[in-house]
């Protein structure tokens, strides 16, 4: 089936099937808060019926947290949203920074993970492309996975899009120390091909802590 | 006297609500949300148990629990998951979880379980004191 599926095909669905559950963990964890809030409600009420009085401040507390979860689902569940309308069109154009933004928020949770820091830094100008939206978002964060493991523990991975003359390019650079790993290869047979498909290439500095991904112009990448 | 409980995690959220009950239960709890700093603690001693996350950065659950029972084979260590898997649940009994629970974990049901982990511990401790006795009766020549 793989194979019929194509080396892309597959990629782009062990992305999705990652992220996937990445979000259905983050959404457990939630509800495992919002589990004992409700856990911490029934308490209060048992010892209000065994004649304890009631703290308001307890109380206001319990709420303020269940707010907390509930904001932080919703944020959780637009972002798997948008990710999921990312398939709509195979082809279309979209506002870089906030594509980008949408992958960085879905690999903050692996970032956490690894104790990587991840710093999506502000564009200086929108950039519009014409591209393909899950394959570029497949290539984010195939380039992010990597810098965040030359970051290693403890590291800072930033991240920046670029207006060129040619389209745009998007810029990770990393700080700290992988330890001992070795820098895997990069790009993959993969990899490359994904970049193939998005008209973009790749350059890497592992001595200077730096991946770029450059996308040209007037071809799916391109800037419009 | 109360079972003393390291509860261990990475949302500080969930641990001070988790631990608020338990105290409410009259459980002795001591919380960290980080997997070293709860070896660090296990180390000095005193757990009846240890309920632990099971994806933490830095160490996952099942690197500490090989380590927590490297150093201590008869600590009892309750892991908790969001997705309790046939395959997980195998992996950590092998390498000698008491148990596995799934988030949202039921309250009633954990405690239940410390209890159980509070009163195996202090089998194994009887056990341990019986055989230092046999061993210094069997070594001296009265």
């Amino acid at each position: 089936m793989a194979d019929k599926l194509g080396p892309l095909g597959w990629m782009g669905l062990q992305f999705f099937g990652r992220m996937s559950a990445s979000i259905s963990h983050e959404i457990k964890n939630v509800l495992a808060i919002i589990n004992e809030n409700a856990g911490l409600l029934e308490d209060f009420a048992l010892m209000a019926e065994k004649g304890m009085p009631l703290d308001p401040e307890r109380l206001e507390r319990v709420a303020r947290g269940l707010m907390k979860q509930v904001q932080r689902a919703d944020v959780i569940v637009r972002n798997m949203n948008r990710f999921a309308h990312s398939v709509d069109d195979f082809e279309k154009s979209v506002d870089l920074q906030e594509l980008l933004a949408v992958v960085v928020r879905l690999a903050q949770r692996f970032a956490d993970m690894r104790r990587v820091n991840l710093d999506l830094r502000p564009a200086a100008a929108p950039v519009a492309l014409a591209t393909r939206p899950f394959l570029l978002e497949n290539l984010l964060w195939c380039c992010l996975d990597f810098a965040m493991d030359r970051a290693g523990s403890g590291g800072t991975v930033a991240i920046r899009m670029e207006k060129t003359d040619d389209g745009a390019q998007v810029v990770f650079e990393w700080m700290g120390a992988p330890g001992d790993a070795e820098a895997r290869p990069f790009p993959s047979q993969e990899e490359r091909l994904l970049a193939e498909a998005l008209a973009a290439r790749t350059e890497l500095d592992v001595e200077g802590g730096r991946l770029r991904l450059i996308l040209s112009k007037g071809n799916p990448g391109g800037a419009a | 006297m109360a079972e003393k409980v390291l509860l261990v995690d990475d949302e500080k959220d969930f641990l001070e609500l988790m631990a608020e009950r338990m105290r409410a239960r009259d459980l002795d709890v001591t919380t960290t949300d980080s997997a070293t700093e709860a070896l660090k603690m296990a180390e000095k001693g005193g757990f009846d148990a240890i309920v632990m996350d099971l994806m933490m950065p830095e160490m996952d659950g099942l690197e500490a629990l090989k380590l927590l029972k490297e150093k201590n084979p008869d600590l009892q260590i309750i892991l908790l998951t969001g997705y309790a898997t046939v395959e997980k649940g195998i992996q950590a009994m092998k390498l000698g979880a008491m148990d596995f629970m799934e988030k949202p974990a039921d309250l009633k049901l954990l405690a239940e379980k410390i209890k159980k982990a509070k009163a195996r511990k202090m089998i194994l401790v009887e056990k341990h004191n019986e055989e230092r006795i046999k061993k210094i009766l069997t070594s001296k020549s009265w």
